[in-house]
């Protein structure tokens, strides 16, 4: 085994106890707080029904929601990056989880029953027009930068003008809410891991059992395209197809995780880079420590903002930017 | 491209012919709008009513008061703030060399909403005059932020590099406001704010602006031809021994008065200072001596015309002005986006 094996090793070794611990930490804190021994306890059949209702249907489900979420996002934005040649490319940046947001926005406005919020029916729908949201906005995106080919410099600059433009019409549409929804939209733009319920992380979660292989199947396509479009070409590769194909592969897991969760910005940006820092840009090595990054940093985040200024609780999303956007603008000082 | 030609083709007295001309239409064209504003509204009023409220102010007739107290500062701040951001963006643009620099894209305006959510929340009983100031001061430190980075960065400040400095910073920004706002509970009031809008213009927001566009312009007024050297290349301007360093101190500190006060009192309104001064450098060429003047007069005349627009929308709800000039503003950025060869890259 060579060097740059074992460190690939060790790095998913120690990202996994990390995440172990980060999840015990999550299992624990809270309004009902619960120790691990405890824990420990009700996942071999006792305790008190208090607190089992609290561990099985409200923490274990949001805290494998953050884990599935951080994984959807970590990737869409590593394959974002990749074929945009774009260390700084990330689903919030290029406008795909403002669209979303929009869809969203647009239902809860238009469908404004007698208790006039999210209620529970509206919970089975709003993840598909959050998807379709993103999908619509990535399908402009890409037409809008589409002139004889993709250029990733015109495709990161045309997703930040759809960025503004939705923005504009998005909160437009807010204002017409009541104050509760206007709230709610609010929360679930920041991204707030909202679909905390069983049957949508079953839902999320066989999509990117489905996805994520796929993608490390196309991981040695991702490493060529990272050279530039006439690179490619010359060894072979199709290239306007394969970014075709993998594009539709970000959008959908963005799509899943901003549906899932709301808009986390920036996720997909840091967890790949930092990944890429510590195992090199061969996309076989970095997505998988890419993906526990991802899990990691929003499951943190998540029981930072539940935690941080409590009674209030701050969607993670919000969590995330604020500890993100400080490593990104350092990024960006230092890219030439 | 156009502005080569008109740049090749005209003479200096050819262009100040020209430039002489497009700022009588727009002035009188201004004027136009500025009656039609007046004018239209939830009730439509006679020209002649308008004429009287302004020249014979009755304080008695319900109608001289609309046009006096609501409809004439909403006009007036209008006008002032689109020709303040169109020279924010021309002026941003020539010190960045960067045809994509524009206050709303470099997170000014969030920077202002979080001045003003930090004020808000810990002395909820601040004055207008406490809240303006605090938002000035706070788009002021985001402008400076942005262009500090720009200027510390490694390699060349590409557009893309600044927009998405512009954007990082603003997305840092408003999170935070975010989480102030929800925690002190206080987030409709900032959406509102955010939008972008000129519905509660009062004679005070006028004066606020009006103090602090004098002394904007005067310093734009020194600073045009100096400008106009920058853009064309930090080189050519040490050759002919002008200070880039003070002459970027002034135009950064034009910058924060004028947008600083306007999105001090109007909330974020994009894009007018990104469309604006490429229209005038198109119509007029390069030199700042004649395309400033061109884009003061031609963001005037476009935010008077997307307020009335934006009150003929929908009525009678008003739609934000800011996404009016955003509608009008993203359709010309991908243009640029798309047309700009080699200078985005």
């Amino acid at each position: 085994m060579n060097r740059s094996q074992m460190k690939l090793k060790w790095t998913i070794w120690v990202l996994s106890v990390l995440l172990l611990l980060a999840c015990l930490l999550s299992l624990n804190v809270g309004v009902v707080a619960i120790s691990p021994a405890e824990v420990f306890q009700m996942l071999t059949g006792n305790g008190t029904e208090q607190q089992a209702l609290v561990l099985f249907e409200i923490r274990l489900p949001s805290m494998v929601l953050a884990l599935l979420v951080g994984t959807a996002m970590a990737i869409s934005g590593a394959i974002l990056q990749s074929i945009t040649r774009n260390e700084l490319a990330d689903p919030g940046i290029l406008g795909i989880n403002t669209g979303a947001g929009l869809a969203v926005v647009i239902y809860i406005a238009f469908s404004q029953t007698a208790t006039g919020s999210l209620s529970a029916s509206g919970a089975l729908i709003l993840p598909f027009f959050a998807f379709f949201g993103a999908l619509l906005t990535a399908v402009l995106i890409t037409v809008l930068a589409w002139k004889r080919g993709f250029h990733s410099i015109r495709l990161i600059l045309v997703g930040i003008g759809i960025n503004a433009g939705l923005s504009a019409i998005l909160i437009t549409l807010q204002l017409r809410l009541s104050p509760q929804d206007f709230m709610e939209a609010m929360v679930w733009l920041c991204g707030d891991l909202w679909a905390t319920q069983w049957q949508y992380v079953r839902t999320l979660s066989s999509w990117l059992v489905l996805l994520i292989p796929y993608t490390l199947y196309k991981a040695h396509t991702l490493n060529i395209l990272n050279l530039g479009s006439q690179v490619a070409t010359g060894l072979g590769i199709r290239s306007n197809r394969e970014y075709l194909i993998l594009i539709v592969l970000a959008v959908a897991m963005s799509g899943l995780g901003v549906a899932a969760g709301g808009g986390i910005a920036f996720l997909g940006l840091i967890a790949p880079h930092i990944a890429r820092r510590i195992v090199g840009p061969r996309h076989q090595a970095m997505l998988p420590p890419a993906a526990l990054l991802g899990s990691l940093i929003l499951l943190l985040s998540d029981t930072i903002g539940k935690n941080l200024l409590s009674p209030t609780e701050l969607p993670a999303g919000m969590v995330v930017s604020m500890v993100s956007a400080p490593y990104f603008i350092f990024l960006l000082m230092k890219t030439k | 491209m156009l502005r080569n030609h008109v740049q090749q083709t005209m003479g200096a007295a050819g262009r100040r012919a020209r430039t002489g001309w497009i700022l009588l239409v727009g002035i009188i064209g201004i004027l136009l709008a500025l009656a039609v504003s007046l004018v239209y509204g939830t009730k439509d009023l006679q020209l002649s009513t308008v004429w009287q409220a302004l020249f014979a102010y009755d304080p008695d007739i319900k109608a001289h008061q609309i046009v006096q107290d609501i409809r004439f500062p909403r006009s007036l701040a209008a006008a002032l703030i689109g020709a303040y951001l169109a020279l924010s963006g021309a002026i941003m643009q020539a010190l960045t060399r960067n045809p994509l620099a524009e206050p709303s894209l470099l997170g000014v305006s969030h920077g202002a909403a979080f001045a003003l959510v930090v004020t808000i929340a810990f002395v909820p009983d601040i004055s207008i005059v406490g809240a303006t100031v605090s938002s000035m001061t706070g788009a002021g430190l985001a402008v400076l932020f942005v262009f500090v980075l720009a200027s510390a960065s490694n390699g060349n400040v590409t557009p893309v590099k600044l927009s998405l400095a512009g954007i990082a910073t603003g997305m840092f920004l408003s999170s935070l406001t975010s989480s102030i706002a929800l925690h002190f509970d206080v987030s409709k009031e900032m959406g509102f704010w955010y939008a972008g809008g000129l519905a509660n213009m009062d004679w005070r927001a006028v004066k606020v602006l009006a103090v602090a566009g004098l002394f904007g312009i005067l310093i734009v007024t020194a600073l045009a031809r100096a400008l106009t050297l920058l853009h064309l290349g930090a080189d050519v301007t040490k050759g002919l021994g002008i200070h880039v360093q003070a002459v970027k101190t002034l135009a950064v500190l034009a910058v924060l008065l004028l947008t600083g006060s306007s999105v001090a009192v109007s909330g974020a309104i994009g894009f007018v200072g990104l469309v604006v001064p490429h229209i005038s450098r198109m119509l007029v060429g390069l030199n700042y001596r004649f395309s400033l003047p061109v884009s003061a007069v031609l963001g005037s005349l476009l935010l008077v015309l997307a307020d009335v627009g934006a009150r003929m929308i929908n009525p009678p709800f008003e739609t934000p002005v800011g996404v009016v000039t955003a509608l009008i503003g993203v359709p010309f950025f991908l243009y640029l986006v798309r047309n700009e060869k080699g200078r985005t890259a």
